[in-house]
């Protein structure tokens, strides 16, 4: 029992330090994404007109760029190691295919971008003006093709693909490299974190020029500034509706209880609606008799759209995930029955006791019985991991959370979009007054972005507890054996680290945005 | 026995080692940063050099994240014995690593809020902190650690389900003084690292005051480098190993690392004339007149190879390559720590990029370091340090 607490204790509070690091690190890498494509479009400009204009326009978004990529090379190193630090089970029970991707992000992407960078900050007194482009184009490709590694991963961990268990290993073993890199999960994972990256870069773009026309200052460059980032946030906005609907139709069939827990829907139907805004009834438990909602309102029809392509789908709750008994078609395409969380813990344990029986017959050199164990082990690995779990009530995740989570980013979302059609209208309108509060709009999506990208993690990550890896390993099984209080002391640690530099960050960023890019309001680019 | 799938573990073992090796080198960056106030009188003089090394911190970091990718895709079992055993000591080492990171960017902008000095503290914990816990750390690759593995743990419901366990209340921390072998390491690469920076430093910068005091500040570091690097050498020519057999079992014996020096040539060469290299390098830089501004390049390669060598060694003929101190058959291998032979073979073929990568790292390398720096392009520049 005190055991169990102890550990207990541990995952809580590695969860939390993970999620730490992870936000941080999340405020300052979508701007990264986003900007250096932002960034090379721009110097693209300068390229093509040889406009010295362009170039102020470039220096002075690179200066942000820089300001923003330092600190989150900081926190992502410390994330990296936090697989091994936090969860060194884990590393083992997966390290075999989730190490991989790690290590190609690192020869192919960081590599790529950290010679470019360089070269993009210090190279223009040192290369010709198409050398220095192509490096500013590599470095924004390197910080992308670094996302899309990370994000394979990220999508195997919700949707485990490609891997076969090795009982002799103790561990889930790659042995389909593609399956990994085309898991459907995987791509939907890449396209749309990367388009909500470039929205948000969009946005800031957007609203640090809105703060230069509210100001009365450097209107040509803002101006510029609002047409390439408002084009570009339209685009990627396009994008992220599209990825964001496949999202939702692959976690429907891979992650059902996601689903569930982001629409706040605890007893499936057929037919189901989207909840476009609605208030959850606090207190609210799987099985009791209360509603879910205190009010809801919904689009019929379009979550069994969104879920199964089909107007009248059922699309299971809570409920139904943990009692079992509805119908579904499986991986294979079959119709079958779900089964009870209940049941998949009974097969999980006993997947775990096989186990058991095949390490102690291969130890004590027994290969027939080992061969039955593994052939035991076999028939119930698909719910291995759910083996670990004692209570069904323990595969839920906070619902609340959850679906108040994923409207934040669906309604800013759409929001951004707004303003983007809207500043790019301003910026537009050869003369005349610019409407105040679309300015004033345009800054204030700047933390409202921020907290939209913060949203759509928190679904995705806190949507699939208590699962590390979907199904195989829950986190109480996947953390390190160390004091909850060394933990405890190294996630305080960062907090105030990261919040120091978060602050310096924030200071340093203002600082330069009103120093502004220094270029003189009538020094108009040639047409 | 898979002859392949042996062959693969070794190549990866290989990789990593150089990707160490590599990293080690670019610590120059580390070590330069604990000389800015020796060799720096002025501020100009202390931003020219800050801007000189800063230009290079992101290749050290990126190795740093690399090695630590490939070490998790290759030897998963380090990575999750290691790091989740020794989680202090590795903690120490990411800290010293994230202040430096921001350090350089923050240093000099308007309303940084610590202030220049903080960051230039930054900056020093780094080049101090890193380089002496990083050498520390490897030392426990020779010295070993005091971690078990038991994969039966697995399957412990309601125990502990971990299946890597530490075995010392200071989790890694211990190192420090359980066994002198690895301090004494971790004082050659602090030193070691210095050297490289100074050697750096004059390879890169045309100022005539930084050049004369930084060949008189070399020999400070050259003495104390040489005395520990060879009590760390001869020590572990004496020292006892671990050796395993092919079914796995370990024992120890005696004078193994010299043993493996003797039965791989090919490595007691690269060893030797990595030594030679670094020597040559810095004993040319230290008496030379006018101060000799190669230096870097044969003791950069001599470190690479040096240090390779040194990896090879803890890992190649039958060694474990991270000696458990508690229980002798949970030491780890490159044969029972590495990934499956699909994910080794899927990584290989990958790593064939390696080469393309290095290249273009090298080709735009030397573009950006054909002409050296001065105070004046610095006020020249728009983006600085």
């Amino acid at each position: 029992m005190l055991n169990q607490m102890l550990l207990s204790s541990v995952v809580e509070w590695s969860r939390l330090q993970f999620a730490l690091t992870a936000i941080f690190h999340w405020f300052f890498v979508p701007l990264t994404l986003g900007l250096s494509f932002i960034i090379a479009i721009m110097e693209t400009i300068y390229v093509k007109t040889g406009n010295e204009f362009w170039k102020k326009v470039v220096k002075f978004w690179m200066t942000i760029f820089g300001i923003n990529f330092a600190i989150g090379v900081a926190t992502g190193l410390i994330l990296e190691f936090e697989f091994g630090l936090n969860w060194s089970n884990y590393s083992w029970f997966v390290g075999d295919i989730f190490g991989a991707p790690l290590a190609i992000e690192g020869i192919f992407a960081f590599f790529m971008e950290s010679t470019f960078i360089a070269i993009m900050f210090f190279g223009w007194n040192k290369i010709g003006r198409k050398t220095h482009l192509t490096a500013s184009w590599l470095t924004a490709f390197g910080a992308n093709i670094s996302a899309l590694w990370i994000l394979v991963a990220n999508g195997w961990m919700q949707n485990p693909v490609g891997m076969k268990f090795n009982p002799a290993t103790a561990r889930n073993e790659m042995f389909n490299f593609w399956d990994v890199l085309f898991n459907p999960s995987a791509i939907a994972k890449f396209l749309h974190t990367i388009t909500s990256a470039y929205v948000l870069s969009a946005i800031v773009v957007v609203g640090v020029s809105c703060w230069f026309l509210l100001k009365g200052r450097e209107k040509i460059f803002a101006k510029k500034s609002i047409i390439v980032a408002s084009v570009f946030g339209l685009l990627s906005s396009a994008a992220l509706i599209i990825t964001g609907d496949t999202s939702a139709n692959n976690i429907a069939t891979t992650q059902p209880m996601k689903l569930a827990a982001m629409e706040g829907l605890y007893k499936g139907k057929e037919g189901a609606g989207l909840s476009v805004i609605g208030l959850l009834t606090p207190g609210k438990e799987a099985g009791d008799k209360r509603d879910a909602f205190v009010f809801n309102i919904e689009i019929p029809k379009l979550l069994s759209i969104m879920g199964y392509r089909k107007v009248n789908a059922f699309v299971p709750g809570v409920e139904d995930l943990i009692n079992g008994g509805f119908q579904y078609t499986d991986s294979e395409g079959k119709t079958v029955a779900a089964l009870s969380v209940e049941e998949k813990i009974r097969r999980g344990k006993e997947a775990i006791a096989s186990l058991a029986k095949y390490q102690k017959a291969k130890k004590e050199g027994d290969n027939i019985a080992a061969e039955g164990a593994e052939s035991d082990l076999m028939k119930n690995m698909k719910y291995y991991g759910y083996g670990y779990l004692n209570s069904p009530s323990s595969v839920i995740p906070n619902v609340p959370l959850c679906y108040y989570s994923f409207r934040i980013m669906v309604g800013l979302g759409f929001l951004f979009i707004l303003v983007f059609i809207l500043t790019l209208w301003v910026a537009m309108k050869p003369a005349g007054p610019m409407p105040k509060w679309i300015l004033r709009l345009s800054i204030l999506s700047v933390p409202l972005v921020y907290i939209a990208s913060q949203a759509g993690w928190i679904v995705a990550e806190m949507g699939r507890q208590p699962w590390t890896i979907q199904d195989l390993l829950p986190t109480v099984a996947a953390v390190s054996r160390i004091d909850a209080s060394s933990v405890m002391i190294t996630f305080f640690l960062f907090f105030v680290l990261f919040s120091i530099l978060l602050i310096a960050e924030l200071k340093i960023l203002f600082g330069q945005i009103k120093k502004g890019p220094g270029i003189a309001s009538n020094n108009q680019p040639s047409k | 026995m898979d002859t392949t799938y042996i062959f693969l573990q070794h190549y990866w073992w290989f990789l990593v080692s150089l990707l160490g090796a590599l990293f080690v080198f670019l610590m120059f960056v580390q070590g330069g940063q604990t000389l800015i106030y020796t060799l720096g009188k002025s501020e100009d003089e202390k931003t020219l050099i800050i801007n000189t090394l800063g230009r290079k911190w992101e290749f050290t970091f990126t190795t740093l994240v690399t090695f630590g990718g490939a070490f998790f895709a290759s030897f998963p079992l380090f990575y999750s014995t290691s790091f989740g055993g020794a989680y202090w000591v590795w903690m120490a080492i990411l800290l010293c690593f994230v202040v430096q990171a921001v350090a350089y960017e923050y240093r000099t902008k308007a309303n940084n809020f610590l202030g220049k000095k903080t960051y230039e503290i930054f900056l020093l914990i780094n080049g101090f902190g890193a380089t002496v816990l990083v050498g520390t750390a490897v030392g426990t690759l020779f010295t070993g650690a005091n971690f078990s593995v038991n994969f039966s743990n697995l399957t412990n419901l309601g125990g502990n389900l971990t299946i890597s366990e530490w075995h010392h209340p200071f989790n890694g921390l211990e190192a420090v003084w359980e066994n002198p072998l690895n301090i004494t390491l971790g004082l050659a690469v602090f030193f070691l690292a210095r050297i490289l920076g100074a050697l750096y430093i004059i390879n890169s910068v045309d100022n005539d005051n930084i050049l004369q005091r930084t060949q008189k500040r070399l020999l400070y570091d050259v003495v104390p480098f040489l005395v520990f690097f060879l009590t760390f050498v001869i020590c572990l020519l004496l020292k006892t190993g671990v050796l395993y057999d092919a079914g796995g079992n370990c024992k120890p014996e005696e004078y193994k690392y010299l043993k493996n020096f003797l039965q791989m040539p090919a490595i007691l060469v690269t060893f030797l004339v990595g030594v030679v290299c670094v020597l040559w390098g810095t004993g040319k830089t230290v008496f030379s007149k006018p101060v000799y501004s190669k230096g870097i390049w044969f003791a950069g390669t001599g470190t690479v190879l040096t240090v390779l060598a040194l990896l090879l060694t803890a890992g190649y003929n039958n060694t474990a390559y991270y000696p458990s101190n508690v229980d002798i058959n949970s030491s780890l291998t490159i044969v029972n720590s590495s990934s499956s032979k699909f994910t080794l073979t899927a990584m290989s073929i990958v790593s064939i990029a390696i080469v393309f990568v290095l290249a273009y790292i090298f080709y735009f390398w030397r573009v950006m370091n054909r002409k050296k720096m001065t105070v004046e392009e610095i006020k020249s520049e728009s983006h600085t340090y």
